[in-house]
């Protein structure tokens, strides 16, 4: 009896200092918005929201709802996270791949990118990137062609589109005064931030890859010479399956924390889900309801990332380990 | 290392020149064509074949000290020096023990006393001014210390057998490690002050050392986790046969070696929030990243070489990384008896 009381009573007198802080802090905010006129609550999300939102997946015009601006930053949050982990794994698998070359020229030129990249903080490479997209390029009416058809200038890069409207054609942006019209756009920011975070994702990526193909025995890799495959059927058909256990744990961290990391895209302005809450934020004065559907829309991304890693995870682990 | 991919030793030729082709234009802007001095028309004239690192020697004092009075400059660069001098020892392993802690807290007290001033005959300096790598390092070792203790307690909360502890320990952490860190930077700048009642007004400074260190703090636990794991059993079975208490065993045995097995991922952590704490200069500290938007941001004639700025600043958090994380590897293999 004395024992059981002896463990739950800590507990309890914790549970409860920690709902009297919760409470008073939440009385605190309840005081001050009082103080400055705003009452509690998400009801503000069904007011116009007023401000444009640059680019995005929706049609979305200020009029709208603050909750449409919202859910057209939490997509543009993911049309930038997407291809940059598709982006980063290619990249990370390849400099890791790199890093493991025999010769030492790839091996270094790899390993020098990887302690530079991992070295600098991501802000620091996200602003760099998009100096150089906004300053260093040529004007729009000069845009340079680095392939036939694709346009590169300030104004973003200009991709040729498949239009369908009546039959289907190929759209190509062509120079047009001061700006390109036709096909399909993709501005600067993005283009700052999808650049920036695959690099540095890329690099922490090439690390896991390294490590998970240094951990495959090295007789498995001897026998499968001895059988006559070539070097590129050994990494296929005997390196990749065995070190894909243990590259795709932690390959999940790493997705979480490039979505997490795509948060710093309000640095450079690309509209997504923080850049438009600080927006909000600064236009309602709600900085309570704004950061808890910051936070509540992460938490979820975050859950659903490491769902699908779980599951990927069951597939590739070894049968009955698990 | 084992060498994975065989690439036959015959493609010297194509691998130098690939790597001669990529690192060639490189050097060639950076060094060879580079203008050394803080001369705008040679500068100009250079633009697109040559780097200025002249903007540098222009704007250092800004880069390195942000907006801090001139003439008392000399203030945050014995700062910088004393917590650089910490972190140096703090990669010898001989001096990890509590007793270390303390000499960094008296330390970096120190440091801040002597950059805020207001005693003696040192005049006040509002930490609105404060800028530049003091400020970066004093946030991130500030922040990491603050939350040094919690972590541990968090780590020890979240193996504990008492089932309430152990889920508000774990929520806790899984909650702070699912969000982004700026999402709780704007919580510092915009929240904090409506947690706190009306007539408290902490300075932003505080509020954001405070934020990064609840933020550190999850992942800093997890690091300790993984240390604690590592230690066997039967050291604390041990300890508890010969009649220490919990506590005893837990202060006296196990964390000590959790710590010690701990130490190289506590450093690579220390790592990720020394590069983190770029992400104030979002909320309006111009600590080193926040320092060169000052310095080149207001600035229209040099306003143009940003990018070697940029590059600078880089090469500064470079040093910073690539010698802790050094440190780190060499704690690692040193770690193996």
């Amino acid at each position: 009896m004395r024992q059981t009381l002896f463990r739950w009573l800590p507990q309890i007198a914790l549970v409860i200092l920690l709902a009297l802080l919760l409470g008073w802090m939440g009385h605190n905010v309840l005081e001050n918005m009082r103080g400055r006129g705003i009452h509690a609550g998400f009801d503000f999300l069904r007011d116009p929201a007023g401000f444009e939102i640059g680019e995005g997946l929706l049609d979305y015009d200020a009029s709208q709802p603050l909750w449409r601006a919202f859910l057209t930053g939490t997509l543009n949050t993911l049309r930038v996270g997407l291809p940059a982990i598709v982006a980063a794994t290619l990249l990370g698998a390849l400099i890791g791949l790199g890093r493991l070359a025999e010769h030492p020229v790839p091996r270094k030129l790899c390993g020098a990118l990887v302690e530079t990249l991992r070295n600098i903080p991501l802000l620091l490479q996200l602003l760099m990137c998009y100096f150089a997209l906004t300053s260093l390029l040529p004007e729009a009416s000069e845009a340079i062609a680095p392939l036939p058809g694709f346009l590169l200038s300030k104004g973003g890069l200009f991709l040729p589109a498949l239009d369908c409207t009546q039959t289907c054609m190929l759209d190509l942006p062509a120079a047009e005064g001061f700006g390109i019209s036709g096909g399909w756009s993709l501005s600067p920011e993005f283009l700052a931030v999808l650049i920036a975070l695959s690099l540095y994702s890329a690099v922490f990526i090439a690390e896991i890859v390294r490590g998970g193909i240094q951990s495959v025995s090295r007789g498995q890799i001897d026998a499968a010479r001895a059988l006559g495959l070539r070097p590129l059927q050994v990494l296929r058909v005997v390196i990749a399956p065995l070190a894909l256990r243990a590259i795709v744990p932690p390959l999940g961290n790493q997705y979480l924390n490039l979505i997490k990391n795509s948060s710093l895209a309000v640095a450079v302005g690309y509209p997504e889900l923080v850049s438009v809450a600080n927006t909000s934020l600064n236009q309602t004065g709600r900085a309570f309801e704004c950061i808890v559907i910051v936070m509540a829309v992460y938490l979820s991304l975050s859950l659903l990332t490491a769902l699908l890693m779980n599951r990927y995870n069951t597939r590739v682990a070894l049968r009955g380990t698990r | 290392m084992i060498p994975m991919i065989r690439f036959p030793r015959k493609r010297t030729i194509f691998w130098t020149l690939l790597a001669g082709a990529l690192l060639w234009p490189i050097f060639s802007w950076a060094v060879l064509h580079a203008i050394w001095g803080a001369d705008l028309e040679a500068c100009r004239a250079a633009r697109g074949v040559g780097a200025c690192w002249g903007v540098i020697v222009e704007k250092h004092r800004l880069l390195f000290f942000g907006r801090y009075p001139f003439a008392e400059q000399w203030r945050p660069l014995i700062a910088t020096l004393l917590i650089v001098a910490v972190l140096g020892l703090a990669t010898w392993r001989r001096l990890w023990q509590p007793r270390f802690a303390v000499l960094a807290l008296i330390t970096l007290s120190i440091a801040t006393l002597l950059m805020l001033g207001g005693l003696a005959s040192l005049s006040f300096v509002p930490t609105k001014l404060w800028g530049g790598l003091p400020l970066t390092l004093l946030i991130s070792l500030g922040s990491t210390l603050l939350a040094f203790p919690f972590a541990i307690l968090l780590a020890l909360g979240r193996r504990s057998r008492l089932p309430l502890l152990r889920q508000l320990c774990t929520l806790y952490i899984e909650l702070v490690r699912g969000v982004p860190l700026i999402s709780l930077l704007f919580m510092a700048a915009f929240l904090f002050p409506l947690l706190l009642p009306a007539q408290w007004r902490p300075d932003i400074l505080p509020r954001v050392v405070f934020t990064i260190a609840a933020f550190a703090a999850a992942y800093l636990a997890e690091v300790i986790r993984g240390g604690l794991q590592a230690v066997p059993s039967g050291q604390y079975t041990a300890a508890l046969a010969i009649g220490m208490t919990w506590w005893q065993a837990t202060r006296h045995i196990v964390l000590p070696q959790a710590l010690r097995t701990a130490l190289p991922a506590l450093v690579n952590s220390f790592v990720g929030i020394f590069k983190d704490s770029s992400l104030i200069s979002i909320v309006s500290l111009h600590e080193l990243t926040g320092a060169l938007a000052i310095s080149l941001g207001g600035d229209a004639e040099w306003r143009s070489f940003y990018l070697e700025g940029y590059l600078f600043i880089a090469l500064i958090y470079w040093i910073f990384c690539y010698a802790l994380s050094c440190s780190a590897r060499r704690l690692e293999s040193g770690l193996r008896y």
